[in-house]
């Protein structure tokens, strides 16, 4: 990529909340049953007459996910329809919510810069079609099971200014919503689904038009990048969507304002819907959903449910225990499983034994306990009370060694500590020893 | 919006929304009809609202919720979901094949 173009990027992702029943109906949240149409009911159906009713857990979950991202809570808020006419959708409108979403203005660090969230909000899950030729005829198969699961959208200012970004973006939204333990944002299931707008800036047009001005112009267009389910595609569509419209843009031309879908197997985007059929979703307030108010009371009955924040855990754990992030982030999900991690650390410390070792022995070695991880490092099991015996025995048999260390050949030490160990007949940790040894000298 | 005639291309558009496809006549009948139910709705116009704060339902309720319980005496069975449609498949709704890749 040459300097001309700074590729612009915003991002929409939707993850289904893993609530036990629907948004607005009481069916229970399981939308990739084996058999179709097992979990459905009037309300996800769109049968005439039926009224939805908010699920109080799928807004309180909402509110927790905006304040992790550090979202401003909305006070006062409501459902709108929002109307198209597609098969996945029977009452022909989608309960979602327009101009007041749960939560606004977040923000998500990345190694590249932070990605300022611009809402998050609350809407129903659409059902599924399955494309089939039966008896010669293409047709759309539907499955309503996933209709009205809750589904929430994280919507990003464009922020981002390439695809490795936009891939760190993703996957760092995924661990916050999985610490959180609001939905297991399985992509390949649909349980995640990310778009995103891209455009791109011409760097030089801009430094002319706008030389005294840091903050650029967006550009006139931008196509929407839709549907898809995993992080490479993410990153891999990005990258094709880049180098076509830099093809269109250096012959003069101007991109077409689209959505367009990415294919995995040729490795490229095409159109799907393009500006002249560009949605027209005539959006009202739902009446038959009444305003919600977040009080203070409730908002904080929800904060006292957040756990220790995302960001604030790596670094306590950096400090205080010396591992690394991008290690320890791969050996648990859900802030449940942080603790229970920690807990661990705990005993290590305890033992004696060195959780950057023990951590790096989880991640590599597969071990799970720190009972595996004393027998893999061939660690006995001997008591403090029982090693002062042999300690005091090697020290005194051994006056000369005691002498140099006092007289500063610190290293000497090591010797001393082979000779406890060779006396023991036991394997035990190097660190532990070394330490006693010196509360002796 | 008032004495406005409603053009051939909104009358399509309102019917693409509407998902309804109209014949020629059609189209010049409901531009006429749309046109003076706009009209009449333009009514409201004359209503001086100032100091009115916008109203979006009229129930007086409010915090409505269900507890996160899944209520399986109102779930239908497939064959009862699938009831009132003509066209399925194997406890499946079946449309005429829509865009996809």
């Amino acid at each position: 990529m040459d300097k001309k173009y700074q590729p612009i990027i915003g991002m929409e992702t939707h993850v289904e909340l893993k609530t036990k029943s629907g948004m607005f109906c009481g069916c229970k949240n399981d939308p990739d049953a084996k058999k179709p149409n097992i979990h459905t009911c009037p309300v996800c159906l769109g049968l005439p007459g039926a009224l939805p009713v908010a699920n109080k857990k799928a807004i309180e979950w909402t509110i927790k996910l905006g304040l992790a991202l550090g979202c401003k809570i909305n006070k006062l808020s409501k459902f709108d329809r929002k109307h198209y006419f597609y098969p996945d959708l029977p009452k022909g409108y989608q309960i979602s919510q327009y101009d007041m979403p749960f939560c606004y203005q977040g923000k998500v660090e990345t190694s590249f810069g932070p990605v300022r969230i611009t809402r998050v909000h609350l809407e129903e899950d659409t059902g599924k079609l399955i494309h089939q030729n039966i008896n010669g005829h293409n047709v759309s198969l539907i499955d309503f099971n996933r209709s009205g699961v809750p589904l929430v959208e994280v919507v990003t200012e464009p922020d981002i200014f390439s695809s490795v970004q936009a891939k760190e973006y993703a996957k760092k939204l995924r661990q916050i919503i999985r610490y959180l333990d609001i939905s297991d944002c399985d992509m390949e299931k649909g349980g995640m689904r990310l778009e995103a707008n891209i455009s791109l800036l011409n760097v030089k047009s801009q430094m002319t038009n706008n030389k005294s001005n840091s903050k650029f112009k967006l550009p006139n267009y931008k196509v929407e990048l839709k549907n898809i389910n995993s992080f490479r595609f993410l990153e891999r569509g990005i990258e094709y969507e880049i180098e076509r419209q830099r093809e269109i843009l250096e012959s003069g031309k101007t991109p077409i304002q689209e959505t367009r879908g990415y294919n995995a197997e040729k490795n490229i985007t095409f159109t799907q819907r393009t500006k002249e059929e560009a949605a027209d979703y005539r959006y009202f307030p739902d009446p038959d959903l009444p305003p919600i108010n977040i009080s203070e009371k409730w908002l904080n009955e929800i904060k006292s449910t957040l756990p220790e924040p995302f960001d604030g855990l790596f670094k306590r754990w950096q400090e205080k225990y010396n591992l690394k992030p991008e290690l320890v982030e791969l050996l648990f999900e859900t802030a449940e499983e942080s603790k229970k991690l920690e807990e661990l650390f705990k005993k290590c410390i305890k033992e004696k034994l060195s959780v950057e070792k023990f951590v790096n022995a989880m991640v590599h070695k597969k071990i799970k306990t720190i009972e595996e991880f004393k027998k893999m490092t061939n660690i006995d099991e001997v008591s403090d009370d029982d090693l002062k015996v042999i300690i005091e025995k090697i020290l005194k048999v051994n006056p000369k060694a005691v002498a140099d260390y006092k007289a500063g050949k610190i290293n000497t030490i090591n010797f001393l500590v082979g000779m406890v160990m060779r006396e023991a007949k036991k394997k035990i940790e190097f660190q532990r020893l070394q330490d006693l040894i010196k509360s002796f000298l | 919006m008032s004495k406005k005639t409603l053009s051939t291309e909104e009358i399509l558009h309102i019917a693409k929304l509407g998902n309804l496809t109209l014949t020629e006549k059609e189209v010049e009948l409901f531009k006429k009809q749309l046109s003076s139910v706009i009209e009449y709705i333009d009514k409201l116009q004359e209503v001086d609202t100032k100091n009115v704060e916008p109203l979006s339902q009229t129930t007086g309720l409010t915090d409505i919720f269900r507890k996160d319980e899944p209520d399986e005496k109102r779930t239908l069975i497939p064959e009862e979901a699938l009831k009132n449609t003509k066209s399925k498949e194997n406890n499946l709704f079946k449309v005429k094949a829509v865009l996809t890749e």
